[in-house]
């Protein structure tokens, strides 16, 4: 579908490229974050936007009211939203731990249950698929990841818990998540990461996911999930995560 | 030496805001800030701060502040008063306003914020540690130190430099009130998604706030309002921002506010303009509301409107002298031949 041009307010647009969730049309999403971000460095009319905020099928464009032409900066965007469909992956490859100890997943059972398959097959499935951040949203740093495989699609859950522990790996229809905090919250929670997803200290980059960036889990016990989170608490690079990184 | 205020009881409702910090809303990052920016700006232009120094905002009741560390020279903006308990033990006043000087060791207990929203501005502004740019308070981040989680009695609140050491005191001859009537929003982003009755409905009628609230958004309540289908009362999460007007299944209006969310999965009806955002922020239980759609040129017309509106309003802040103050400008300028020191506020020098 051609770009829509939606206004949000008066400080706002949203370029949308489709309506629901799919690969090729976050693919233009982030195609069109990328040729903004490289736009805004010196085209004077770019120059009143304050954030660019990528989504599964759409891209928000805040802009502060006070300075520019808010409908020329539309025209604008709009005329990169069609300059191109292609985009080359930029994000980041991670390959981050989740631990499936029975205190971290209490809703398991019931998704092996619900799709008749064992527990190895849930937790086989899970880490033999690659997510791809689409945004991050909900909390600070919380990351929507499409890429669940069909056969692990569950519903959330028909009341939302109080309380979801932090760092906790979650999934809901085809979609996996990592709540940063604790929170109320219903999707289905599988394992919990050792990793902290937002770090405020980190002021140029405090959330560690950013939408584009690709995650495949990888299984620690108990003892290791333990072990990781003590060494990042002593200050381990996020980069240590990385693909290709020593985990 | 710079100021300091201590939080002795830290109240309900009290946050320390400032413009916010937009660039972060990628990382999921709300841009926070304070509810009223024209309210806030009052309480700061009274004290001649720059227009970002961080204030309190104060949304409820019971916040006492001692001055730890003095003078601190101080602003209130809004339905409110305080009261200052004197090192001597002996109480006075403090109105809206006015600036006043505080000594050290005076006791400031506000009041209530009488409509919702109200501010406490201190000269040079609060010099708490930024973070991501900027001093507003955003809890569900854990950003560090007091603007990472509410008050505690004894949180520490640095004040900037006070550049101002004129004995005369400040005050504006009427106080700045936000524009009335209905509150003016832009159609969209998904306007699409409820059938032309719905949205006729939607300006018709009169919605009242509930106590569903906080920063973060507030719920309304009326006669429900349809969308085209059943599934077209949720969408794949988009952007939103302050003022975004979401319509869920039930038909009930959500309005997010400074600390909201970056994304949504609500449709999105309409979204408040930005010269009548500050209007949200006194929708207490109960109190009615109305929408009117303006275009985008109309919203573009009322920023500047307002803005005029306030330069006007800050075109009538004047300078006086406190009772018992000795004007040693007025003293050398009499030649001292009255040998009497007037306390009545009359210096109107800008």
């Amino acid at each position: 579908m051609n770009p829509r041009l939606l206004p949000l307010g008066d400080s706002a647009w949203t370029v949308e490229f489709g309506h629901a969730i799919d690969a090729a049309a976050n693919a233009r999403v982030m195609g069109l974050a990328g040729r903004i971000a490289a736009a805004r460095k010196d085209d004077p009319l770019m120059a009143a936007i304050t954030d660019i905020v990528p989504t599964f099928r759409s891209l928000t464009v805040h802009f502060d009211p006070w300075s520019g032409d808010a409908a020329a900066l539309g025209r604008g965007l709009q005329a990169l939203a069609m300059e191109g469909s292609e985009v080359t992956a930029t994000g980041r490859q991670w390959q981050l731990p989740v631990c499936f100890d029975d205190d971290f997943a209490p809703d398991l059972a019931r998704v092996c249950e619900l799709k008749q398959l064992t527990r190895t097959a849930v937790i086989d499935l899970l880490l033999g698929a690659t997510f791809r951040v689409y945004m991050l949203g909900f909390q600070p740093g919380f990351p929507y990841m499409g890429g669940l495989p069909a056969s692990l699609n569950v519903p959330r859950l028909a009341s939302p818990r109080q309380k979801v522990p932090a760092q906790s790996v979650a999934i809901a229809l085809d979609m996996c998540a990592v709540y940063p905090w604790e929170s109320p919250g219903g999707w289905n929670l599988l394992g919990r990461t050792p990793v902290v997803l937002f770090d405020p200290r980190q002021d140029e980059q405090p959330a560690m996911l950013a939408a584009g960036d690709e995650v495949r889990w990888v299984a620690v016990d108990r003892a290791e999930h333990d072990r990781l989170a003590a060494e990042i608490a002593r200050g381990l690079p996020r980069s240590h995560f990385l693909d290709g990184g020593a985990l | 030496m710079n100021g300091q205020l201590d939080i002795v009881q830290p109240g309900i409702g009290t946050t320390v805001q400032d413009a916010g910090r937009a660039g972060h809303r990628h990382h999921g990052l709300p841009v926070s800030g304070w509810l009223d920016a024209p309210l806030a700006q009052a309480a700061n232009a009274l004290l001649g701060n720059a227009g970002g120094a961080a204030v309190l905002e104060l949304r409820g009741m019971g916040t006492v502040l001692r001055v730890a560390r003095g003078p601190v020279r101080v602003a209130l903006a809004g339905r409110i008063a305080a009261t200052v308990l004197r090192g001597d033990g002996s109480r006075a006043p403090l109105p809206a306003w006015q600036t006043t000087t505080l000594r050290e060791g005076d006791t400031l207990q506000p009041g209530p914020a009488e409509d919702g929203c109200a501010y406490l501005a201190v000269s040079g502004g609060l010099a708490l540690p930024p973070a991501f740019g900027s001093r507003s308070s955003y809890w569900r981040a854990g950003l560090s130190g007091v603007l990472g989680r509410a008050f505690v009695p004894g949180d520490r609140l640095p004040c900037g430099t006070r550049t101002d050491t004129d004995p005369r005191e400040w005050r504006c001859r009427a106080p700045w009130a936000a524009d009335e009537g209905p509150v003016r929003v832009m159609l969209g982003p998904q306007d699409d998604h409820f059938p032309a009755p719905a949205l006729a409905a939607f300006f018709a009628q009169t919605w009242l706030a509930t106590p569903a609230q906080d920063r973060m958004g507030l719920r309304l309540q009326g006669e429900p309002i349809a969308h085209t289908s059943a599934s077209a009362a949720d969408i794949v999460s988009d952007g939103v921002t302050p003022g975004v007007i979401q319509v869920p299944a039930n038909g009930q209006p959500i309005v997010l506010l400074a600390d909201g969310q970056t994304v949504g999965g609500y449709p999105k009806i309409a979204t408040v303009i930005t010269a009548d955002l500050p209007r949200l922020a006194y929708l207490r239980p109960g109190t009615p509301v109305r929408f009117q759609a303006v275009t985008a040129a109309e919203a573009h017309a009322a920023l500047h409107a307002q803005r005029t509106r306030w330069q006007g309003w800050l075109a009538g802040r004047e300078a006086f002298l406190p009772p018992g103050t000795v004007d040693e400008t007025a003293l050398y300028g009499a030649n001292l031949i009255s040998g009497m020191l007037s306390t009545h506020p009359e210096d109107d020098r800008p």
